[in-house]
């Protein structure tokens, strides 16, 4: 299974290929990408610059052109696919069937990999986008179950890329809007999910924190906990149950999707690709979360039937992880 | 100007259902979507039972439309869609990509739901390719972004062969996923949800620690936690060149609302529909989706 791995900026790009990356993801500096975040991403100078390094190490450079193309901003998007083009990255990553299109008729010899944000969760939808625009691989919302993702890669017509770690998003990817709602920017729009400018922290009289999106209360924190970022399915609201109202986790806890020990058995159903998610995090992080995947990924392929997480692999990916927590998320039975 | 009644997005009891599209059909409502869009899980209603409801709602002079269900994680449930498609005799409602590779392949024209993402119109091409007939607006455009699709729309020559829809009244499906929140809410496993979402056949609210309501759970969807209400823009959005406008169906009283807003559009005279302190104008005005702006109508 090829890892996959972010890419934020240049100093990422570097930490990832230095540990053992088979292949790194990275965006252009506006809002063709999901990652659009300021001080972010890559110009187009920065990019051939990643893309020397990247090949000289022999590892793969896909672009992720992966938010939906707006009308009124239309040649952005082409651009960014000609420069793409013009890189001759390993892989165009899409979201946009218009975007998609264009690149497929201009292109035709540019690999296209369907982004997570296309939301294709079935044989069927894996088809037409095979079928109409050539697709290569797809890269698999975080919506199914293990044994669900094992009868997909049975019937599916192009290569499965999965999420592997990082933090998790529980909606169907490229099909929520819940950012939008509160802050009028989305990641299908805008690239970005709560976006930093609507993000607000404030101390509270007890020492503690609370998180507000565009003035949404998201969560309060006390003095003890450690205050996450105020993603709209991670807070803590009011909701009533049957017997009484609460306040709880309603959609999901703050928690990273963890999959180290899944290895084995994605690699023997047939996945392709393993994505580490985080273009938004540190070098520092990229490095150790690609190290301790690239050593996981080797151990196995050494020896698949002895293989077992190391208690240190585990140690420190929880450290990295949000709230110190890590999940199977949907590919366990809990979710369904 | 048409409406559309979009399809029950909740899980209501069989007779509940039956009752109401009882009256969809008495209403002046132009066309009705049917059909478990939300969680497979929610047989109580057969593939036979929507086929007579739609029957019933064609024979009233209704123009009927089947809808398919929106996340699909199994092979049973890409069976479902596919039944669906396969139906021979009403159009179908696209909600996901299963269903436009079936209805494609099978030279059958269709429409499009909210949640299929057409952000342009080089996308709008692709799908008019496919059999594509009509389309909805995804839910977090403004009316500005839809004058922009369909300006390009009609640079490619598309603008008279394609029908344009907006979500225009109820709570906006917002999100989907593997999980079911009315199940996790009340401590319970998908697995074992025993169908707890028919005792909250409205959602179930769910507001932030300072009581300001913000979504709306519904299984595994999450609406909006106010109803969106622009109904009193249907002369701008005819001017713009939008054929239909989508009730979406979550109570009874729509069927109220839907035919005061057609006696406007028969009478030709601006609808009045003031916001109330439930309801928000979506997206439609620019901003974020949950604002609640008092704009005067022009």
């Amino acid at each position: 299974m090829e890892l996959v791995c972010p890419a934020g900026n240049y100093p990422s790009l570097k930490a990832a290929v230095d540990n053992g990356a088979d292949a790194v993801y990275i965006g252009f500096r506006d809002n063709t990408n999901a990652r659009h975040f300021a001080g972010l991403n890559f110009t187009d100078q920065r990019a051939v610059k990643a893309l020397d390094y990247a090949r000289n190490n022999n590892v793969r450079l896909f672009v992720a052109i992966n938010t939906y193309a707006q009308a009124d901003q239309w040649s952005r998007w082409q651009y960014a696919v000609d420069a793409c083009a013009d890189l001759q990255a390993s892989a165009l990553i899409a979201a946009d069937m218009g975007v998609m299109a264009y690149a497929c008729e201009k292109y035709p010899e540019l690999p296209l990999h369907l982004s997570v944000q296309g939301s294709a969760t079935n044989a069927a939808a894996l088809e037409l986008y095979h079928q109409q625009f050539n697709i290569r691989r797809a890269v698999l919302p975080r919506v199914l179950s293990l044994k669900q993702v094992q009868a997909l890669v049975k019937k599916s017509p192009v290569e499965l890329e999965v999420f592997a770690f990082g933090s998790l998003c529980i909606m169907a990817e490229g099909r929520c809007l819940l950012s939008s709602y509160v802050t009028g920017e989305s990641p299908n729009t805008a690239g970005a999910c709560s976006p930093a400018s609507a993000v607000r922290w404030e101390q509270t009289a007890n020492g503690g924190m609370s998180t507000r999106l565009n003035g949404v209360l998201i969560d309060r924190f006390s003095a003890h906990e450690q205050a996450g970022y105020p993603t709209l399915c991670k807070g803590r609201f009011k909701v009533q149950g049957e017997a009484q109202e609460k306040i709880m986790h309603a959609l999901e806890e703050p928690t990273s999707l963890n999959t180290l020990n899944l290895i084995p058995r994605l690699s023997e159903m047939g996945i392709s690709a393993v994505k580490i998610e985080g273009r938004q995090r540190s070098p520092a992080y990229v490095a150790a979360v690609t190290r301790i995947w690239r050593e996981a990924l080797d151990a196995c392929k050494a020896n698949k039937n002895e293989f077992q997480p190391e208690a240190r692999w585990m140690a420190e990916l929880s450290k990295l992880s949000e709230g110190s927590q890590t999940t199977l998320g949907a590919y366990s039975r809990p979710w369904q | 100007m048409q409406t559309t009644l979009g399809p029950v997005l909740y899980f209501w009891p069989r007779q509940d259902i039956f009752d109401f599209y009882e009256k969809v059909s008495q209403s002046g409502i132009d066309r009705v979507c049917l059909g478990e869009v939300t969680c497979s899980k929610r047989r109580e209603m057969s593939h036979g039972d929507w086929i007579a409801i739609a029957r019933l709602l064609a024979d009233a002079g209704k123009k009927v439309v089947l809808s398919t269900l929106t996340l699909l994680e199994s092979e049973s449930e890409l069976s479902q869609v596919r039944k669906v498609c396969d139906n021979n005799e009403f159009m179908v409602e696209a909600n996901d990509m299963s269903a436009v590779k079936f209805l494609s392949s099978n030279g059958l024209e269709f429409c499009t739901g909210p949640s299929l993402n057409i952000y342009n119109a080089y996308t709008l091409k692709q799908l008019y390719k496919l059999g594509l007939k009509r389309w909805v607006l995804p839910l977090e455009l403004s009316e500005k972004k839809l004058t922009s699709i369909l300006q390009q729309a009609e640079e490619l020559k598309l603008n008279d062969k394609i029908e344009t829809e907006v979500f225009s009244y109820g709570y906006m499906p917002l999100a989907y996923s593997a999980r079911c929140f009315t199940a996790r809410v009340n401590e319970i496993g998908k697995d074992e949800c025993d169908f707890i979402c028919r005792k909250v056949p409205q959602g179930i609210p769910l507001a932030t620690q300072e009581n300001e309501q913000l979504f709306t759970l519904n299984g595994i969807q999450t609406m909006s936690g106010h109803c969106m209400n622009i109904l009193s823009r249907w002369q701008d959005m005819e001017k713009q060149g939008v054929h239909s406008m989508r009730l979406s169906a979550h109570s009874h009283d729509v069927i109220e609302i839907a035919d005061s807003l057609i006696c406007s559009i028969k009478d030709n005279k601006p609808f009045f529909s003031e916001l109330s302190v439930e309801q928000c104008n979506g997206f439609w005005e620019g901003g974020s989706g949950k604002d609640q702006l008092y704009r005067e109508v022009r």
